[in-house]
């Protein structure tokens, strides 16, 4: 599941905070036959917006295209493309993984190297809180999947621009609505 | 002052401006209707939804003002799709309110309801729930905003029964705040500079005017743009009229059915200037080879446009009209500072040379012969006035209408382009008629199209709305029995129709309206002239005509433009 370096785009969607927008803007991606790799969406400080993260699989041209048709939303206010490496991204994972007799030591060293926080605990699972990276989180996952992992919830990724005021920061696409 | 929601709405549409909609009532709009009754907009009450949806369209197409339909909610708002759609796809500007189930009743499966807005978000450009009677004028106002700026489109309105009952203290927003909504109108200066550089540099110049030049009023502005720079002009199926068809640097329609010049003139041209227009496949043919020496300047309002095909070597973002007029200046204060323009001549005489060879052709029926539907189409464009509304539907004879009319002025052409909905033109020419009452409106269809929603005549002759209908009747779904005969080895699979049912003048008869059946080339132009002095009610002549007729030229579908099928008599020896 995990993309291949570059081939990925994280679009920062600032929409308006009002009831179906999120609807709208997954309609679109089904509509124009685009996957959204991952999605999370929440309201921002100013309560008359949200912002959606929405991590894409495609070539840069459908993605232009994609931007474009998005900034055709009238709830969309702000499309920002965020590179890999002008920005900070975050995942979160909740993971209940076999943690029996001999290996339970084993699954609570790797939670500790990993800085990982243990929130359940249970007589042959625990669940394990994880953040940071998504590559961080997959590497975390191929190393449980051996003692067994029972299931798994991801948040999908958040991101924001970095803030090193030399590099290039946001990349705005995208023109004005048609 | 407090109105119920139902009376602000009524209220915000006559603030809007609305003079005109086309609506049927039912359980969840019933508290709107009330108040329409004290309303000085005329409302005219059609009978399938889908008449209203189509009617507001052709009323949009021939005033260029948004059209209003109002219908209630679950099946009517299923019925209303279909325009919605259409509208979507060809940029109308139009407004529909649905009513819905109470707001308590969202959700429950009640009687009626239908989830609307999620049904129609991707057929519209903006829809809105409306879930507080407080809410209303500021939505009606959005909404007329939306749907007429920028890249024209419908948008709807779903309005609960008990927000429509509810009260709420009138006003009328001074402004819209719609911080995601900022079209672009004026062209950027330096695109502007290098296209007007490029057009002046040219050898094989064509202007592509697409239906966005109607959009935004441009008819007049192209012309200029066409004559200072002695530039041929193809319209396409959504532009007809946009340029006049009597122009000497008219070439007509381009496409799969485009006239062989217009189609040749693009795919050998070495700049495409595309104004408003949006590379559909049926204009590009195989998108690959279409053009291929071409570069591409292209004026669309829609950014989305810009390269979704092709890509543009100069992308200008704005109002057609406004980029066009910017153009204009641009290039004569070049012309003024010494630029000369390239020789266009070879070009020109190049184009002519293609005009005399390979005009639009059919073989007249000889004596005896059914009536070829081309010569009905010559009679009607001779004996009708000059500002003649032609409204469509989808086929054949939409072809042959495009390919034989001569349009000379803007907003006489209403038809289905994008979409191609058949079943468009009989309500879509009577929301025309009701726009244009001066102008005389000739519906002409199908004989399969007729019968999807012929009933509107009924809505016609009750509101006395005297449209006339040619119906090309050659007993089958002409279109497909044209690529079951071309491609799929003459195997007519349910294209059969039947000349004789329903007996079409019993049935225009029947609706309030006269009915005249014509078999001979000879009682053409009598059944057309009677038409013509009709003007209490609706008339509806059915024409027989020859079910063999096909459509050319043509590019079959997914084939290059330099495929082009030409018509029997001229394909020996045709060549470049």
């Amino acid at each position: 599941m995990t993309i291949p370096p570059g081939a990925h785009h994280t679009l920062s969607v600032l929409v308006e905070n009002k009831a179906g927008v999120l609807a709208r803007v997954a309609s679109l991606f089904a509509r124009r036959g685009y996957n959204i790799y991952s999605l999370a969406v929440a309201p921002t400080d100013d309560e008359r917006f949200s912002r959606i993260t929405i991590v894409i699989d495609v070539e840069s041209a459908p993605l232009e295209q994609i931007v474009k048709q998005l900034f055709k939303l009238i709830n969309v206010v702000k499309i920002s493309e965020l590179a890999p490496a002008d920005s900070v991204e975050r995942e979160l994972m909740l993971v209940t993984a076999r943690a029996d007799g001999p290996t339970r030591g084993q699954v609570i060293e790797l939670v500790q190297v990993f800085e990982g926080v243990i929130v359940d605990v249970g007589h042959d699972e625990i669940t394990v809180m994880l953040s940071g990276v998504p590559t961080k989180l997959d590497d975390f996952e191929d190393l449980m999947r051996p003692y067994g992992i029972v299931q798994i919830q991801r948040t999908g990724r958040v991101a924001l621009p970095r803030l090193d005021k030399s590099a290039p920061r946001l990349r705005a696409v995208g023109g004005k609505a048609g | 002052m407090q109105l119920t929601g139902a009376q602000a709405l009524i209220r915000s549409l006559e603030m809007e401006g609305v003079e005109v909609m086309f609506g049927l009532p039912g359980g969840a709009i019933l508290p709107v209707y009330d108040p329409i009754i004290d309303s000085p907009i005329r409302h005219i009450l059609v009978r399938h939804e889908q008449g209203a949806g189509h009617m507001a369209e052709g009323y949009a197409h021939a005033t260029g003002r948004p059209g209003v339909a109002i219908v209630t909610s679950g099946p009517a708002a299923t019925n209303i799709v279909t325009p919605l759609c259409d509208a979507y796809m060809d940029s109308i500007p139009m407004v529909v309110i649905t009513g819905q189930v109470p707001s308590t009743a969202i959700g429950t499966d009640a009687f009626q309801e239908c989830d609307t807005v999620g049904i129609t978000r991707s057929v519209t450009k903006h829809n809105e729930l409306v879930m507080n009677a407080q809410d209303l004028p500021r939505i009606v106002r959005e909404a007329f905003h939306i749907a007429t700026t920028g890249r024209p489109g419908p948008v709807l309105v779903d309005v609960p029964k008990d927000v429509a009952q509810a009260t709420m203290d009138w006003y009328w927003p001074e402004s819209v705040d719609l911080p995601g909504y900022r079209p672009t109108t004026k062209g950027h200066p330096r695109m502007i500079k290098e296209a007007a550089r490029l057009i002046l540099a040219s050898r094989r110049p064509v202007i592509y005017a697409g239906g966005g030049i109607l959009k935004a009023r441009a008819a007049e502005a192209l012309r200029e743009l066409a004559e200072l720079t002695d530039i041929h002009v193809v319209t396409t199926l959504m532009a007809r009229g946009a340029f006049p068809d009597d122009h000497r640097l008219c070439l007509g329609m381009p496409g799969m059915h485009g006239s062989y010049t217009a189609v040749t003139a693009m795919q050998e041209a070495d700049l495409l200037i595309a104004l408003g227009s949006r590379f559909d496949d049926r204009v590009t043919g195989k998108v690959d080879a279409f053009a291929p020496d071409a570069k591409v300047i292209h004026v669309d309002i829609d950014p989305a446009e810009q390269g979704k095909v092709r890509k543009p070597d100069v992308p200008i973002v704005g109002d057609c009209r406004l980029v066009i007029e910017e153009l204009v200046r641009e290039i004569r204060a070049l012309l003024d500072g010494g630029t000369e323009q390239a020789d266009t001549s070879a070009w020109r005489s190049r184009v002519s040379g293609w005009r005399e060879n390979y005009p639009l052709t059919y073989e007249p029926s000889r004596e005896g012969d059914a009536l070829k539907p081309q010569f009905v189409l010559e009679q009607l464009r001779d004996n009708t006035p000059s500002d003649t509304i032609l409204v469509s539907g989808v086929g054949q004879h939409q072809m042959w209408s495009s390919q034989y009319w001569r349009f000379n002025e803007p907003y006489t052409w209403v038809n289905s382009g994008g979409l191609g909905t058949m079943g468009f033109s009989v309500p879509a020419a009577i929301g025309a008629k009701v726009g244009r009452p001066d102008r005389m409106v000739w519906a002409v269809d199908g004989d399969g199209c007729f019968q999807m929603t012929a009933q509107e005549l009924v809505t016609a002759s009750t509101e006395r709305i005297p449209v006339k209908v040619a119906i090309l009747n050659n007993a089958y779904l002409g279109m497909v029995r044209q690529w079951q005969e071309m491609f799929y080895d003459e195997r007519y699979s349910e294209v059969y129709l039947s000349p004789d049912l329903p007996d079409y003048v019993k049935w225009a008869e029947a609706m309030g309206c006269v009915g005249l059946r014509v078999e001979a080339p000879e009682e053409v132009l009598p059944a057309i002239e009677k038409a013509n002095e009709i003007d209490d009610r609706p008339v509806v002549i059915d024409f027989r005509t020859d079910a063999r007729e096909k459509v050319f030229p043509m590019v079959p579908a997914g084939r290059s433009n330099d495929d082009i099928v030409l018509p029997p008599a001229q394909r020996e020896g045709a060549e470049r």
